[in-house]
C-alpha cells in the first residue's frame, strides 16, 4: 500500500476526531464552560500563574509532551507490522489520549490547578497519593535508563552524529547567554541556532567519531551510558535558563522541522509500505502481540507523562476552560502525528522486505534505528539531501528529545529524593549534589540491569510502557470519579480506564514470565513492584466508585 | 497604500516576536522567579546579617538599604513560616 494513503487516513482520522470526537467530550462530558474564571486568572501573578495564549499554550504542551517516547515505541512495535501499530495509535490517540489529556487539564482546572499528585489525594484517598508517588517515580527512573540505553545505541550505530549531537548542548549554551543578557532578539537567536544546528549537522559525516570498543572492560554501549548520565547530571544542576531552556527551544523549532520535513518527503515520494500489514514470520522469541502492542506503544496512543505535564504546568496558563479542548487533544493528536511518522518512516522506508526482516531481527532490535534510517531513505529519495546528512539529521533530533528528557527526569528525580531527605529528616539527602547522586546510581544500576551494555538492547522498554500506562490509569481514574460525582456520564474514562487495565496486567505477567526465562532477576524484581502497584490501583478505583454509588443511594 | 501594507507587516511581525518570546519563556517562567527570589534570599542576608552576629565591613552602606527591604523581609519570615520577625531589632509586624 502506498505511504501517502496511510498517512493521509492517519491524519484525516484523528483531525476527525478533533472535530467532532472532541467537541462531544468538550460539550457533553466535561461541560466547559468559556465564563469559568480559570486558576490563571483567579490566581493571576506573572510567575506560575498566567493566563496565556492558546497557541502559545498548545506550543509548550505538545512540544513538552512530544519527545523521544513516541518515536521509540511505534518503532519497535511495527515487528508485528504496521497495521496493528497504526491502528492503535490513531484509535489511542482519539479514544484514549486526547480525552486522557484534555481531562487531566480540565481536572486541575476545576481544582485551584493543583498537580495530578495532590488531585489523587484530595479527589480519590491519601492512599492513592502514595501510590501515585511510587509510580512517578518508577516511571521517572525507566525513563533515563531508557532514553540513556536509546542515545547510546544511536551513537554507536551513528557515529556521524557524535559531532552535531554534543555540538548542539554548546549551540544552545551560547543561545541561553546571548538571551539571558539580552544581546539580540529572540527571533534572530533563533534563526541563527537552528543555521548552527543544521551546519553541524550537515559536518557531521566528514568528522565521524566512535568510542573505541571496550575501555577497561565496558563497550561502547556502556561507556556511552556512563558519559551520558555524568552530562545529565551535570546539566540538571545547571540553572535552567543556561542549558534547559535553549535546549528545550531548539528542539521544540527541531520537532517542527523534522515533522514536516518527513512529512513532505513522504508526500513527495509516496514510498510502499515494504513492511508487512501483519508480520506472520515473526523472529523467534517475540512475544505476543496482544498484550504487548499496547504497552510498547505509550507515547503516541496513551501516556500518563501527559497528566504531569497537563496539571503541573499547561493548567496554570488556561486564559478560557474551552481553550483546553484545543491544547489537551489537539496536542495529542499532534503526538499521534509524529508516531504516525514513526510508523511510515520505519515501514516504507526500506527497499525490500527482506532488507526490513533484517533490521527487525529480533524483539526491541530495530526500534527507533530503523526510524532513522527508513526516514533517511525516504527523505533522502524525496527531498533529494544527501542520505547520510539525512540520517544525521533524524539522528539528532531523536537523540536531542531523549537527551532533554533525561535532563528534565533527572532533575525531577532529584527533587523526589530531597524531598523525602525533608519528610524523613535525612540532611544530607536535602541538599541538591548528593541527591543527584543518588538519582544517577540508581538510575545507571537500571540500566546496567537491563542490559545496557549492548547485551540487553531496550528489553525494558515494554516495562516502561507499563509504568506508563499505570500513570495515565491513575490519571482516568481521578476524572471519572470527578465525573461520577458531578453525576455525568463515566464511560468515556471509564471504558479507557478498564482496557489500560487490563492490558497492563496482562502484559506484566507475559513479561514476569520473559524475564523469569531468561533469568533476568533484576527486571523480574521491577516488574513484581509494578505489577503490585497495578492490581492497587485496580483496588483503588474499584473501591473508591463502589464508595461513590453508595453515597449516592444513601 | 504601499506604507499600510509595510505598516501591518511591522505589526504582524512584532505580534510574532511576542509570541515567539511567550513561547520561549513561560514553561521556565517559575523556575527563574525561584532562583531570582533565592538570590534575592542571600542578598537580604547580607544585609541584615549584623544583626546576626556575623561582622559586615559594608554595614555602614548597607544599613541604609534596610528600610528598602521592609516588603521583601516581611514576605520572606511568611514564606519560612514565622508569623513575625525572627530578628530582635528588627520588627516587621
Amino acid at each position: 500500500m502506498n505511504a501517502i494513503f496511510v498517512m493521509l487516513l492517519g491524519l484525516a482520522a484523528m483531525f476527525l476526531g478533533y472535530v467532532f470526537y472532541s467537541k462531544f467530550v468538550a460539550e457533553k462530558i466535561y461541560k466547559l464552560d468559556p465564563n469559568f474564571k480559570t486558576p490563571a486568572h483567579e490566581f493571576e501573578d506573572g510567575v506560575d500563574f498566567v493566563p496565556t495564549n492558546k497557541y502559545v499554550l498548545w506550543g509548550h504542551h505538545f512540544t513538552s509532551v512530544a519527545g523521544a517516547a513516541p518515536i521509540i515505541g511505534p518503532a519497535i512495535a511495527v515487528i508485528w507490522g504496521w497495521v496493528p501499530a497504526f491502528l492503535w495509535v490513531i484509535f489511542g490517540t482519539i479514544f484514549f489520549a486526547g480525552v486522557h489529556d484534555a481531562g487531566a487539564i480540565w481536572a486541575s482546572n476545576r481544582n485551584k490547578a493543583k498537580s495530578m499528585g495532590n488531585l489523587t489525594g484530595d479527589v480519590v484517598s491519601k492512599r492513592a497519593q502514595t501510590l501515585f508517588m511510587i509510580v512517578i517515580f518508577l516511571v521517572l527512573l525507566m525513563v533515563n535508563a531508557v532514553f540513556a540505553t536509546a542515545i547510546s545505541g544511536l551513537l554507536v550505530k551513528f557515529p556521524s552524529s557524535v559531532i552535531p549531537v554534543w555540538g548542539a548542548i554548546f549551540v544552545a549554551l551560547i543561545i541561553g547567554q546571548i538571551i539571558f543578557r539580552k544581546w539580540m532578539g529572540l527571533g534572530t537567536v533563533s534563526i541563527l541556532g537552528v543555521v548552527a544546528l543544521y551546519l553541524l549537522i550537515w559536518a557531521g559525516p566528514s568528522a565521524p567519531l566512535s568510542l573505541p570498543e571496550t575501555v577497561g572492560g565496558l563497550t561502547d554501549n556502556a561507556s556511552w551510558v556512563l558519559i551520558l548520565f555524568g552530562y545529565a547530571a551535570i546539566a540538571s544542576l545547571l540553572p535552567v535558563w543556561m542549558l534547559l531552556q535553549p535546549r528545550d527551544y531548539i528542539n521544540g523549532l527541531q520537532l517542527f522541522i523534522g515533522l514536516i520535513l518527513l512529512y513532505a518527503a513522504v508526500l513527495l515520494l509516496g514510498p510502499d509500505m515494504t513492511a508487512p500489514a501483519f508480520n506472520t514470520n515473526l523472529p523467534e522469541n517475540t512475544p505476543s502481540m496482544l498484550p504487548l502492542l499496547f504497552v510498547t506503544i505509550a507515547c503516541g496512543a496513551i501516556s500518563g507523562f501527559h497528566g504531569l505535564v497537563a496539571s503541573g504546568t499547561t493548567s496554570k496558563q488556561l486564559d478560557k476552560e474551552t481553550d483546553l479542548r484545543f491544547v489537551g487533544y489537539f496536542g495529542a493528536i499532534g503526538e499521534g502525528s509524529l508516531s504516525l511518522a514513526t510508523i511510515i518512516a520505519a515501514c516504507a522506508g526500506f527497499a525490500t522486505l527482506a532488507d526490513w526482516e533484517a533490521v527487525y531481527s529480533s524483539f526491541g532490535q530495530g526500534g527507533v534505528a530503523a526510524f532513522v534510517e527508513g526516514g533517511a531513505n525516504i527523505i533522502s529519495q524525496g527531498v533529494g539531501l544527501d542520505n547520510e546528512i539525512a540520517e544525521t539529521l533524524l539522528t539528532v533530533m531523536a537523540v536531542l528529545f531523549a537527551g532533554t528528557t533525561m535532563d528534565t527526569g533527572l532533575r525531577l528525580q532529584r527533587y523526589i529524593f530531597q524531598e523525602w531527605g525533608n519528610i524523613y529528616n535525612i540532611s544530607w539527602m536535602q541538599k541538591a549534589l548528593p541527591a543527584t547522586l543518588l538519582a544517577v546510581i540508581s538510575c545507571v544500576a537500571l540500566a546496567f540491569g537491563a542490559g545496557s551494555d549492548g547485551s540487553g538492547g531496550l528489553a525494558i522498554w515494554p516495562l516502561f510502557g507499563t509504568t506508563n500506562q499505570l500513570l495515565a490509569g491513575l490519571t482516568l481514574m481521578v476524572i471519572t470519579v470527578m465525573l461520577v460525582r458531578l453525576g455525568r456520564p463515566m464511560y468515556v474514562t471509564l471504558l479507557p480506564l478498564i482496557f489500560l487495565l487490563i492490558m497492563t496486567v496482562f502484559a506484566l505477567f507475559i513479561q514476569l514470565k520473559g524475564f523469569y526465562m531468561e533469568e533476568n532477576w533484576f527486571l523480574f524484581g521491577l516488574d513484581i513492584v509494578v505489577l503490585i502497584a497495578a492490581v492497587w490501583i485496580a483496588l483503588e478505583a474499584t473501591s473508591a466508585l463502589s464508595n461513590l454509588k453508595k453515597e449516592q443511594k444513601s | 497604500m504601499r506604507n499600510m501594507n509595510i505598516k501591518s507587516i511591522q505589526q504582524w511581525f512584532s505580534r510574532a516576536g511576542e509570541l515567539v518570546n511567550e513561547f520561549y519563556n513561560a514553561p521556565y517562567r517559575s523556575a527563574i522567579a525561584r532562583a531570582k527570589r533565592d538570590e534575592d534570599d542571600l542578598f537580604m542576608m547580607l544585609v541584615f546579617s549584623e544583626m546576626m552576629g556575623v561582622p559586615n565591613p559594608a554595614s555602614y552602606y548597607t544599613l541604609e538599604l534596610q528600610p528598602l527591604m521592609l516588603e521583601r523581609f516581611h514576605d520572606w519570615h511568611q514564606r519560612m513560616g514565622m508569623e513575625h520577625s525572627p530578628l530582635d531589632h528588627f520588627r516587621c509586624c
